[in-house]
């Protein structure tokens, strides 16, 4: 690897440049995101910039569940993302479509469209659970393969983690 | 000859799905083309799957960011069809979450209108205010966004005096953060420069095209459905917020007042909140048909439920005030330039998610 690769990925890893885009969101993990910029969890000293062009982004952050119609807007984005790139489900209907998931124009979580690199469960998530994210979301591109041979990272705090792992038995013991 | 330049759904002015196809002459927007359907869930017929208790949860999640007052309405809903009492406490606690609420969605809104003409440290300053409304939810109803604090019949939960004597601290706290940035607003050259004469909506204009909300009241028309007097509203004293210009200025302005408004009735509220029980005992099933009304943040929020007696709700219909707002803003948007078309759309605080459920 050339000296200037090596120094875009230092780079991209001490700076991140995020995109958020609202997949059918109720609004409530929105306004979660975009209140990690502010003075409170303020992301920026981390050098984490919330940008609107797809082109100069490293990590997608979606939050809600997926219809039809706005399936294409979100490939539209994904597809015009540089690689490498990685792509945070936000939220209890980024993950698996939520209380929304029988509803008759939801198609589910953003997995159902584009590959999910860390989900992070929470009805809405918490600007802490996102911050977590994206650090989780940072790990995935130190590997720096292209390639989405790695499974998926769970962002949140330790409790919801475990809820996760669990959710199978949760399932049978209803 | 004219061009056609998209606005949205992937906009980094709003964080919603509100795509606009406008047609420009030059730099001046000829009309204004609305799409919608990004963010629509069909979430009114999930009420064929989900029981009336469960529904609380679904319309929390039309919106975020007035998801109390979802709840309250539809609650009110049921609550008239089934002749159920609410007892007077839990009335004062769910207009004290709701007026929070109000104060956090409108210092929301002044955030996002600052960053669309480009005054980041006014965004700032808003949403570092707003955190200290959200301190409150969170302490006092367990999350910071979506509280789920009203049930059938009542809320699930109470503010001890400590909380209550913690919220009025608060609310003093905010009002000084309020005085401080109000100079900045009144007296900007550049926030005057991008609002004043941006977006004008006559008297008539509003009227006709059925505006709501801080939109209506923007063009001078005294209209509050709170002051119908529903929940704990017909116990205290205020009165609506209006402004004659009907431009971006006048709204922001009527928006910024109310801020001060919220305060005074959490004041009021928790100063002469009564003792007793948190929610009425809930038996059987609603029979009927009923449409109740009451005040968003961005204006008059309409629900109506027929049921049949069954497990199951018959029809759950959801009119919200956004709804009411786009035939306006597609009126404001012609003529105006190119640069003002992020302001006016934000000037009526639009909610997709609402509009399209």
């Amino acid at each position: 690897m050339g000296f200037f690769q090596e120094l875009l990925h230092k780079s991209r890893m001490k700076s991140p440049w995020l995109i958020h885009f609202d997949c059918g969101s109720c609004n409530g993990c929105d306004i979660e995101v975009l209140a990690c910029l502010t003075p409170v969890y303020d992301v920026e000293r981390f050098g984490v910039l919330n940008i609107g062009n797809p082109k100069h982004a490293d990590i997608l952050v979606v939050s809600g569940t997926v219809n039809p119609r706005n399936a294409k807007v979100l490939k539209n984005i994904y597809d015009q993302m540089p690689e490498p790139k990685a792509v945070i489900a936000i939220g209890a209907c980024g993950t698996s479509g939520g209380v929304f998931r029988e509803a008759y124009n939801v198609l589910g979580g953003v997995d159902k469209v584009i590959p999910v690199d860390v989900y992070v469960p929470g009805c809405p998530s918490k600007p802490e659970a996102i911050i977590d994210g994206v650090v989780l979301a940072l790990e995935k591109l130190k590997v720096r393969k292209p390639e989405k041979d790695t499974e998926p990272l769970v962002a949140d705090l330790k409790k919801a983690r475990e809820f996760y792992e669990n959710r199978e038995e949760r399932q049978v013991t209803g | 000859m004219a061009t056609i330049v998209p606005f949205g759904p992937q906009h980094p002015v709003l964080p919603e799905p509100l795509h606009l196809r406008l047609v420009l002459e030059d730099e001046i927007v000829k009309e204004a083309l609305p799409t919608l359907g990004y963010v629509h869930r069909g979430l009114e017929t999930l009420a064929s799957i989900r029981d009336m208790d469960q529904m609380v949860q679904i319309v929390e999640r039309v919106c975020g960011i007035c998801s109390c007052i979802h709840a309250h309405t539809y609650c009110m809903c049921i609550e008239g069809l089934m002749g159920i009492e609410v007892p007077k406490r839990a009335d004062y606690l769910r207009v004290i979450w709701s007026e929070l609420h109000r104060m956090h969605s409108h210092l929301l809104w002044l955030g996002l209108l600052a960053d669309a003409f480009g005054m980041e440290s006014m965004f700032m300053h808003a949403w570092r205010i707003r955190e200290r409304v959200m301190d409150v939810l969170e302490a006092t109803a367990g999350n910071r966004v979506i509280i789920s604090v009203n049930k059938i019949g009542g809320v699930r939960r109470d503010m001890s005096p400590d909380q209550l004597r913690w919220v009025l601290q608060v609310a003093d706290e905010l009002e000084k953060e309020l005085d401080l940035i109000k100079p900045v607003l009144t007296n900007d050259y550049s926030v005057k420069k991008r609002t004043v004469g941006v977006g004008v909506l006559t008297y008539q204009q509003a009227y006709e095209l059925g505006a709501a909300g801080p939109q209506l009241r923007g063009s001078g028309v005294a209209q509050d459905i709170r002051m119908t007097g529903y929940g704990a509203y017909k116990y205290i004293d205020f009165a609506p917020v209006v402004e004659k210009d009907g431009d971006s200025w006048a709204r922001t302005m009527v928006r910024f007042r109310e801020l001060y408004q919220s305060i005074d009735i959490v004041r009021q509220l928790v100063s002469s909140i009564p003792d007793g029980e948190l929610a009425a005992k809930v038996k059987g099933k609603p029979m009927g048909e009923i449409a109740c009304r009451s005040e968003q943040p961005r204006g008059e929020l309409m629900y109506y439920v027929k049921a049949t007696g069954d497990k199951y709700l018959d029809r759950v219909r959801i009119r919200t005030p956004t709804f009411a707002n786009v035939p306006p803003l597609l009126v404001m948007l012609p003529g105006c330039e190119m640069a003002d078309v992020p302001i006016i759309a934000l000037s009526i605080d639009p909610c997709i998610s609402c509009t399209e459920r």
